[in-house]
């Protein structure tokens, strides 16, 4: 049904073009060539030209004001307020370089439209006007590079000795993330070592692992640094922090990083929004697969102490797959499950002694 | 004099007076394998027309999806079969399928093949004054080759598991493996077959427009005499010729990873419960690879639209194009810059932030030239004499595209805003107006202006003009939202945006953008039809519909193999001189000797006459045939 009313309006439309487009060749021949050198209503388009900008430019500013605070993303991070104003710089200098050159065109179009009486200036060029032109963009946009090139710099800097590292790992269609526990230093990974419950591919030959815990949310700490180490397991993914600004991508095989420190808690963020169902996200911006639109993290962002607190009542991942102590080395399973938080029973206190002896 | 130049066609001529035909010839070898540059450029043109259609259409599938999300698509199963699935839906992995192939036929297909192919093919032997391109046999191998490798893009549509579905950048491991994404099995093959049969396609090509223009040019036609289409044509060219086999080598490299077990860009993966055995290679070295084509595919797509837009400005505004030289000097630096630009694309990919601040320095570096080329258009209106043929508008809105496209560029090219923009809409904004729409325009205006060339009539002005201007609002509403999108943060190939409360928003613009896609593309039924309807019946052309200067309009109305019936004309002047001071008429060719000029030359032309040389016939040639 519905189908077959669009074919009709189709042909219905397509009837009505070719009628218009044979009375229009009829009128043509009966008025026969005029000898003009444009067509009829030549015109027409300069003052339709004009009319599409007036509309277009007065749509696009009444509609960025308007709808400013939709568009816009609250801020959130450090390094996002730096960004973000260089984004509005950006954005002032364009928009004014755009409004006056659209203008200056369209009206140039309009002025200039075609007069049997006029003839148009041989004018092939001017030197000065190239130069001119040519310089000033060039200062405009070595400004803005260099503004752009000391924030760059600040964000990609190494990150300092007490961030908080957190690992994120990306996989065909989740996230997961990983914290290095009492210890603060991430233990070693290997990809030949993942299976189904040990997603991390977690190496506890390295005792640095015994501590580490696995999350499902991204907990951090609010105006601390946070160091995200980024990999993933299968095909490229990315992580993405809309409201921090942060954008890296996670590369199979090739770790990545970036930091970054949040200003504001999730629940001042819930405040200052007035809207206490929100939440901070974290998405994945490459191509990862059919899921790749799918990929959601949710985001926490705790004072120090909500932080701390939330750390402590978390299971490590050993403790949790207590089946795998078996895999740690003889000598050191002692110390793993007193690190991992396992009760250490006896029997595994004399396999130890003997393992060791 | 005519007769005092044998050359075959003359002799000919005396045999059959009006069937001016180089060999005897069959309808297999005029128009299908034919070797003249005319016929190709028409086979690369139509070839381009149907991709063109057929990527629209793509798009307007998955812009259904994001604009009515909760709508039944129920009504293409007839097409599209097992892709809808049972609940009416878009299956997934077939949307990401149909964003690869729409992008990859768009960038290579038409903007590409079908603009270069058409435009480079049709417009350098007529402009630069030659017969025929340096090597037919080439030339004909390389639209065979492109249509070889369209056959193969093609058929990977309707296989069962699908064509390539990785973005028309192919990262790997995405594009690797299998187990992944669907597409990347058999269709994924394809894609890189077809691929490096286009790559040789397009080197052919290129070859031969280097060769033709350093060559073939006629007499007088110095470098500087050349129109600027004709110079866009040779940084284009040379461009190709250099960042192609790049992509060639990425491409092999990837086969071979897929199928014979090599870790180059493959390393420490473990997908679906197997932890796979290649070690060492480097995601990121594929990145780089693609986008050193990447990069310069931009230009490739967009010089030749530039090319062509400021002929057509100038022709139109009856001025010359304001700073010749400037323009060349700015498409050179162009070309070569295009080069050393391509790791914008790559600031938050891992690579070390050191080389981030080298690619943005370079990168805002090249938003110079491309400054310069839109005052300069500018300043070609100012003072003008404009007439709006269809041509003329559409190389108006390329303009326009190009300066709202390229003043994004400038965010992008930002390596700090770069990072919350990067893989949004806002991307999708910037590309689609500054290359997408600009070389679609381009393209447009070109098939407008030489379509009387081409078939010897005129299309019709009306129709042009409804095309126009239902394209060039669409075009805008389409793509401007995309920007208020972007800013919001929505990542690009993304399916659906109601999995997150922050992209949840805009229903309403995703939905006009819709809309206006949909219209956008009815509109182009209404080219469709003024194209193949003029070809038969449109109204016959006079040689020189435009009053244009340059040489392809001395040609007859239906020019044959060989273009001119008689001897080549001799070029004297620059394709620029419109409205010259003291001239009768508002344009003089570039066939006509300053001698025959005097009352509009200026001084140093006038010195040029003596140099022209005595008794010169070359500039009289389209006389009546014997
Ligand atoms: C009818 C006109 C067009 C519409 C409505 C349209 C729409 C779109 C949209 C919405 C996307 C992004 C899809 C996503 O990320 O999920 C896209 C991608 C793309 N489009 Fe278009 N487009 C059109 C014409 C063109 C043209 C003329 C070009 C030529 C350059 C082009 C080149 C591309 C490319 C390269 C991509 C990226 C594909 C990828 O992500 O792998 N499009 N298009
Ligand atoms: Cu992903
Ligand atoms: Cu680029």
């Amino acid at each position: 049904m519905m189908n077959s009313i669009i074919v009709l309006g189709v042909i219905l439309i397509l009837a009505i073009l070719y009628l218009i487009f044979r009375v229009g060749s009829l009128v043509t021949v009966a008025k026969g060539d005029t000898g003009s050198k444009v067509e009829s209503g030549n015109g027409t388009h300069a003052v339709l030209f004009v009319v599409f900008m007036i509309v277009s430019l007065v749509g696009f500013f009444w509609y960025s004001y308007v709808n400013f605070d939709n568009y816009t993303l609250p801020i959130a991070s450090e390094h996002g307020k730096v960004t973000d104003k260089l984004f509005w710089i950006t954005m002032g200098v364009t928009v004014v370089a755009f409004t006056i050159i659209s203008i200056v065109m369209f009206i140039f179009i309009y002025k200039y439209r075609y007069d049997e009486n006029r003839r148009a200036a041989f004018y092939p060029d001017n030197h000065y006007l190239e130069l001119t032109w040519t310089i000033i963009p060039g200062i405009v946009l070595a400004v803005l590079v260099f503004t752009g090139l000391r924030a760059w710099n600040d964000i990609t800097s190494p990150p300092s000795k007490n961030a908080e590292v957190i690992e994120l790992i990306g996989q065909q269609f989740a996230w997961t993330a990983r914290y290095p526990g009492k210890d603060k230093e991430l233990g070693n990974v290997n990809f030949k070592l993942i299976d189904a419950t040990n997603e991390f591919g977690l190496d506890l030959t390295d005792a640095k692992t015994h501590d580490d815990f696995k999350s499902l949310e991204l907990h951090i700490p609010v105006n601390k640094e946070v160091l995200l180490k980024i990999r993933a397991k299968d095909v490229l993914h990315s992580v993405y922090l809309p409201h921090f600004r942060v954008k890296m991508d996670a590369v199979p095989g090739m770790p990545t990083h970036f930091k970054f420190t949040a200003t504001k808690t999730t629940q001042e963020m819930r405040d200052e929004l007035g809207n206490q169902a929100f939440n901070y996200e974290m998405a994945c911006t490459e191509i990862c697969g059919q899921g790749h639109f799918s990929m959601r993290f949710p985001v926490v962002v705790d004072t120090e102490e909500d932080y701390e607190r939330w750390k402590l009542s978390q299971d490590s991942w050993l403790k949790s797959n207590p089946d795998y102590v078996k895999d740690v080395p003889a000598g050191l399973r002692e110390s793993a499950m007193i690190k991992a938080g396992i009760p250490v029973i006896q029997e595994v206190k004399q396999a130890t002694a003997v393992g060791s002896n | 004099m005519a007769t005092t130049v044998h050359t075959h066609h003359e002799v000919h001529h005396d045999t059959h007076a009006d069937e001016h035909e180089h060999h005897e010839g069959n309808f297999w070898t005029n128009y299908i394998f034919s070797q003249d540059h005319k016929v190709i450029a028409k086979q690369f043109l139509i070839t381009g027309i149907f991709w063109a259609l057929l990527g629209g259409i793509l798009s307007v599938i998955f812009r259904l999806q994001l604009g009515f999300p909760e709508a039944s698509l129920e009504w293409l199963r007839p097409v599209l079969g097992g892709w809808i699935t049972p609940d009416g839906k878009l299956n997934q992995e077939f949307y990401l399928a149909l964003v690869t192939m729409h992008g990859t036929i768009m960038v290579f297909f038409v903007l590409t093949a079908g603009l270069s192919g058409t435009f480079s093919n049709f417009l350098i032997p007529l402009q630069i004054g030659a017969r025929d391109m340096a090597s037919g046999f080439l030339n004909m191998l390389s639209y065979w080759f492109f249509f070889t490798s369209s056959v193969i893009m093609f058929i990977s549509l309707f296989i069962s598991t699908g064509p390539a579905g990785g973005g028309w950048t192919i990262y790997p491991p995405l594009s690797a493996l299998p187990q992944a994404i669907s597409g990347s099995g058999l269709g994924m093959t394809m894609w890189l077959v077809a691929m490096a049969l286009f790559i040789v396609s397009s080197l052919l090509g290129g070859i031969n427009y280097i060769t033709t223009i350093i060559n073939m040019r006629t007499r007088g036609m110095s470098f500087t005499k050349m129109p600027l289409t004709i110079w866009a044509f040779f940084f284009t060219a040379i461009i190709g010729l250099l960042s192609f086999p790049v992509l060639f080598a990425a491409a092999l490299l990837l086969i071979f990873d897929r199928s014979f077990g090599t870790s180059f860009y493959l390393s420490d993966i473990y997908i679906q419960g197997q932890a796979l055995a290649h070690e060492g290679g480097s995601a990121i070295l594929f990145q780089h690879l693609f986008w050193f084509l990447g990069h310069p595919e931009v230009y490739i797509v967009l010089l030749p639209a530039l090319g062509i837009s400021s002929e057509i400005i100038a022709t139109n505004s009856r001025k010359p194009i304001f700073g010749y030289k400037a323009m060349i000097g700015s498409m050179l630096f162009i070309a070569i810059l295009s080069f050393i630009v391509w790791a914008h694309h790559m600031f938050v990919t891992g690579m070390n932030p050191f080389l981030g601040s080298i690619f943005m320095l370079l990168t805002l570096i090249i938003a110079v030239p491309s400054a310069v080329k839109i005052f300069n258009y500018v300043t070609t209106l100012w003072r003008g004499n404009i007439r709006f043929t269809p041509g003329m508008l559409f190389s108006i809105g390329l303009v326009s595209f190009f300066l709202t496209g390229g003043i994004t560029g400038i965010f992008l090219g930002n390596s700090a805003i770069d990072i919350q923009l990067h893989d949004t809409y806002f991307v999708v904004a910037h590309f689609h107006l500054v290359m997408g729409s600009a070389s679609f325009f381009g393209m447009m205006a070109g098939v407008y202006h030489w379509f009387p060339k081409m078939f010897g009539r005129m299309m019709d002005h009306r129709l042009g003009v409804i095309h126009f201007w239902i394209t060039f609002v669409g075009v805008y509403m389409v793509f401007f939202p995309m920007h208020y999108i972007g800013i919001a943060g929505f990542p690009r190939r993304y399916y659906s945006f109601t999995n997150f409360a922050f992209s949840s928003g805009f229903t309403d613009l995703n939905m006009l953008v819709s809309v206006a896609a949909i219209l956008t593309l009815a509109a182009q039924f209404i080219f469709l039809f003024n194209f193949f309807y003029s070809m038969f019946r449109g109204k016959l052309a006079p040689a020189n519909p435009w009053n244009s200067n340059t040489l392809e309009w001395t040609t007859p109305r239906n020019p044959q193999h060989g273009n001119w019936p008689g001897e080549i004309p001799a070029v004297y002047r620059w394709p620029y001189d419109y409205s010259k001071p003291g001239a009768k008429e508002d344009f003089i060719p570039q066939n006509v000797p300053f001698s025959e000029t005097p009352e509009s030359n200026l001084p140093h032309e006038n010195d040029q006459i003596k140099l022209e040389g005595s008794g010169n016939s070359g500039s009289i040639v389209i006389g009546p045939k014997h």
